[in-house]
This record gives structure tokens, sequence and C-alpha cells, in this order.
């Protein structure tokens, strides 16, 4: 084992996630920074926070997009666990390649288009553009994120189960709710966790999307970056990627106990 | 009873999502199309509508013949148009070339080390997705800029002695591609190299095949879904950035979601820019139905 995993693979490593993670370690460090230059280091500070917190506009942001986010990933969630179960469990159906089409296929659209075309679609049906249409807007492009992760922990399911519970007289709904959600749940959180990521974090579909009175943090963040880079931005940028991270741990700590839960009850289940 | 029940249910597990995908995604590009065919017009919305239903079938007959293709034969005229669909085409393959350069050797790493690191390693290549696509954007302005950490640090050693221009040039907007992409570049690549048999390496070598080809001949075709997944997951997306051209790339560089953004909020010409993004659309119609096959395979080999 050792022999493979040689020092080429191992420098490879190292190289490849300092490459992924020194420019966001250097964002937080200067966003600690005393002087208003992002790149000279000035000594420690923590006014840049402070001033983030009295700045009432990009407040107002984060509050507008936290809702949009919380609405959007939990209807995407629905959407798209549906949408999970139609491809895995409907092999047969009217439309099928239309279907999965449209599943897979936002995730690589580009998003000018997709913004262009869902405001077309607002203004086409008479929708005045605000939190609303934003919220449409976001739940439209994570759905397809959240049909993916859930398909791929479906695909693995063992239907046995489902078929043990109705051979027992289990209707199917509650067959779904007893058995395969708790199975597939994980999958559901993460799909749930992704699609907030992406909506808090979306900048050209909610632009196009958004109107007066519904500005999200990330067009905040866009406008104030073109008028150059500040540590006040560095801050707020810090705030988002704790948030983040704290929200990952704890997800991937969750999920470890469930595992370790798991394994037990096997093992007491085999021994029994 | 419970057998009309269920019918009803299975149903809408289906209908529900197709409705929504059909009206919010599907919908909308017929939406485009229609109104790239129509004229600019100072009102609001800034253009002339086609297609109403309000004048019943005669109206509809005569306002198809009311279709324009000024915006498309706008298009070829200016030459700014087709030389942003070039130069979005030619960065994005060059990106996504360079991504799969820095991410292959990460991926045959993670997919090669002791099997208890490798969900930590996986994890910590997906933990910056999660980050947002601005913040990681944004952070390399502060490293590339002519005043920047990077400059500052060659300038400091004594590696150059004049400030490397690298913001608003084309290498930035690479760098920026190669890193905000590279996460879909080494998952698809790791999950090919991860299932692949090491054995036949060493029954390659053992036979006297020098490593160097024993990984041409067998490691790399037997990755190749990985590398065609990972670099169409590149490409598509690259082609129409929108962010990483504005932010890093300054005001010269020509990119055709740049030229949308700007046709759409700058100039407000709604028709142009949808014909603008027909046109995209049209581009990325061959690679986005490779992208489907190959994940409709993948879902069937995974049943």
């Amino acid at each position: 084992m050792n022999a493979s995993w040689s020092r080429f693979n191992i420098t490879a490593i190292v190289l490849g996630f300092a490459f992924l993670y020194l420019p966001i370690v250097l964002l937080v460090i200067f966003s600690f920074n005393e002087s208003k230059l992002v790149t000279v280091w000035g000594g420690f500070s923590t006014k840049w926070y402070v001033s983030l917190f009295n700045n009432q506009g990009l407040m107002d942001a984060a509050w507008v997009t936290i809702r949009v986010g919380l609405v959007s990933a939990t209807l995407a969630t629905v959407l798209g666990t549906l949408a999970a179960l139609a491809l895995t469990r409907y092999t047969r159906f009217r439309g099928r390649v239309l279907f999965s089409g449209m599943v897979f296929a936002p995730l690589v659209m580009p998003e000018v288009i997709t913004g262009l075309s869902l405001l077309l679609l607002f203004v086409a049906v008479g929708l005045d553009r605000g939190f609303f249409t934003l919220t449409l807007a976001h739940i439209t492009f994570s759905m397809c994120f959240v049909a993916v992760v859930v398909q791929s922990r479906l695909v693995t399911f063992d239907r046995s189960l489902e078929e043990a519970a109705m051979d027992l007289g289990a209707p199917p709904v509650k067959t779904f709710f007893q058995i395969t959600l708790p199975v597939i749940l994980p999958a559901i959180i993460s799909g749930w966790m992704l699609a907030f990521t992406l909506s808090i974090d979306d900048l050209v579909i909610s632009s196009f999307t958004s109107g007066p009175g519904a500005t999200t943090l990330p067009m905040k963040i866009y406008s104030q970056v073109r008028l150059g880079v500040t540590p006040e931005i560095n801050a707020a940028c810090t705030i988002l990627i704790g948030i983040v991270a704290i929200g990952v741990i704890a997800a991937s700590l969750v999920n470890k106990r469930r595992e370790v839960q798991r394994l037990r009850d096997e093992q007491a289940a085999q021994r029994g | 009873m419970t057998r009309a029940l269920s019918a009803i249910t299975n149903r809408l597990v289906i209908l529900v999502p197709y409705l929504w995908l059909l009206f919010f995604f599907l919908i909308p590009f017929v939406i485009v199309f229609k109104i790239s065919l129509s004229t600019t017009a100072i009102a609001m919305p800034p253009y002339t509508p086609v297609l109403g239903l309000a004048d019943g079938f005669s109206g509809l007959m005569s306002q198809i013949g009311e279709f324009s293709f000024d915006n498309y034969l706008w298009l070829t005229q200016d030459a700014l148009y087709f030389n942003a669909y070039v130069s979005s085409v030619v960065i994005a393959a060059i990106s996504t070339f360079l991504a799969l350069l820095v991410g292959y050797p990460i991926a045959y790493g993670m997919a090669r080390a002791p099997a208890t690191i490798r969900p930590t390693l996986l994890m910590l290549v997906i933990l910056p997705f999660w980050t947002s696509f601005l913040i990681r954007v944004y952070a390399w302005i502060g490293i590339l800029k002519p005043e920047g950490l990077l400059n500052q640090m060659l300038l400091g050693t004594g590696i150059i002695d004049q400030p490397l221009v690298i913001l608003n040039t084309h290498t930035a907007i690479f760098i920026g591609i190669v890193y905000s992409y590279l996460p879909f570049m080494i998952l698809p690549l790791y999950s090919a190299l991860e299932k692949m048999d090491y054995s036949l390496i060493e029954a390659a070598q053992d036979l006297g095949c020098p490593p160097i080809s024993a990984f041409w001949k067998i490691t790399f075709p037997l990755s190749l879904p990985g590398v065609i997944a990972g670099c169409l997951l590149v490409f598509i997306p690259a082609v129409g950035e929108f962010v990483i051209p504005d932010l890093l790339g300054g005001s010269q560089t020509l990119m055709i979601g740049k030229t949308l953004w700007n046709e759409f909020f700058a100039n407000r010409d709604w028709p142009v820019s949808s014909a603008v993004a027909v046109i995209l659309l049209l581009l990325l119609v061959v690679p986005i139905m490779f992208f489907q096959q190959a994940q409709a395979r993948a879902q069937e080999e995974g049943r």
C-alpha cells in the first residue's frame, strides 16, 4: 500500500489542497487587518466586523438572502426528492427522456441563460420582480442538484425492504415514510444544505430575477467589489465561510454518529 | 381504495416536479426564443410583443409574418459578438485542459491513498465548493493585483524585480476558472480511478511495461469516463461564465456571458441579449447532450 501511495501522490495532494485552500485562508486572515489596504498587514483588529454590523444596507441584504435561502432550499428539497423518486422508481413513463433532460441540463446550464429566461418568463406572466420571483428562480435551479444527490442514494437502496413492508400490509405512503425516508434522510439533508448554499451564493440568476427592494448579499458584495477590494467585504465573506463550515462539519458529525450507531446495531443483531 | 390512492400518489410524484420544470425551465427558453425575434422598443418591457393570443388565430398568423431575424443579422454584422463566442470557447477549452492537468494527479493521489483517509480527502475537495463562488473569485483579486500578495512575495524573495501584470489578463481568467471548477474535475476522475483494479498495473509492470506507458495504456483509458464527465462539467458552464471574466479579466476581455450581461443590464436591449442566449444555447446543445448521456449511463450502471 505504502509503495503505491508514493511520494508523487502525496506531493500532488499537498500542492492541490494548498491551491484549493490558500486563497480562502488569506482572505480570512486579511479580514482581521487593521490597515485599510487589503494586502498590507497593519496589525490585528476586529473593527471591520463592527463596521460590517453597522452597515444597514449589508445587513438588510443578508436578511433577504437568508429568507430566500431557507424557503427555496426547503421547497427545492421536496421537489428534488420527488424528481429523484420519479427518475429511479419509474423507468417507463411518457416523456421520461425529456424529464431526465430537464433535471440534468440545469446542472451545467450557464447561469446567464437561466437567469435571462426566468426573467422573461416572469415578465411574460406579469409577476412583479422581488422576493417571490427570486425564490421561484432559486427553487428551480437548486432542485436539480437535490435530485442528483438524492438519486445517487436511491440507486443503492435495497428495494426488498419496501417490498417486505408492503407484503406485511403497509400501504405505499406509510412504507415511504417509515422505511424509505429514514434510509435516504442523510441524502435529503445534504441535498437541503447544498440547495441552501447554492441559494445564498447565487449572484447571476438573482441579479436577473430580483427587483428593487430584494437585493441579496452576493449582489451587494458584487457591486462593492467592482468599486474596489475592502476589508469589510473580507469580513462579510469570513462570516459566510464560517456559517457554511460550521454547518458542513455539524452535518458530517451527525452522519458519522448515525454510521457508528448503525454498525453497532448490526453487530448486536448478528450476536442476538 | 388504497390502490386508487397509491395510483394517484404515483402520478403526483412524477407530475409535480415534471410540471415545475416544464414551466420554469423549458417554457422560459421558448419565451427567450420568441423575444429574440421581436424588435427593440423604448417601453417596459422593452420589446414589441410577438405571438400574443389576444387577437385570435388570424392575429397570430399576422404576427408570425412580423417575425424579425434582425437581431440575428445584427449579431453577424458586428464582429464583437463573433469574437466573443470564439474567445469564450477558446478560453473555456484551455481552462478545461489546465483543470484536467491539475486535477488528474490530485484525483490519482486520492484514489491511491489508504482507504481510511479517503473519505477525509474527499470531504476536503468538496468543502471549498460549499464556500461562495463569488468569494473564491474575489479572494484571487487580492492575490493577483499588481501590488497584491503574489507580487509582494515574488518581489520580496527577489525572484522578479518588476511586478507581474496578471490581473485583467487571460492568465487571471484561466486561474479563476481552474480554481473555481477544480472540484467538478476531481470528483468524477476520482470515482473512475477509485474503481480501477490496480493489479492490472502490477501485471503490466511484471511483464516489463515501464510505468509511464503503463499509465497511458491502462490507467488513462480506464479513467476515460471520468475524464469526459469532468471536462464537460468544467467546459459547459465555463463557456457562459460571467463572474470570473468580469472580476478577473478586466474590461478588455471578451466572453459571451459578459456580453450578454452588458447587453441586458447596460444597453437594456432585451431582444439582442435573447438572441445572444439562443446562439450560446445552440453552441452548447451538443456538449450538454453528451453530458446527459454520460449521466444516464452512469445511472444505469449504478442500478
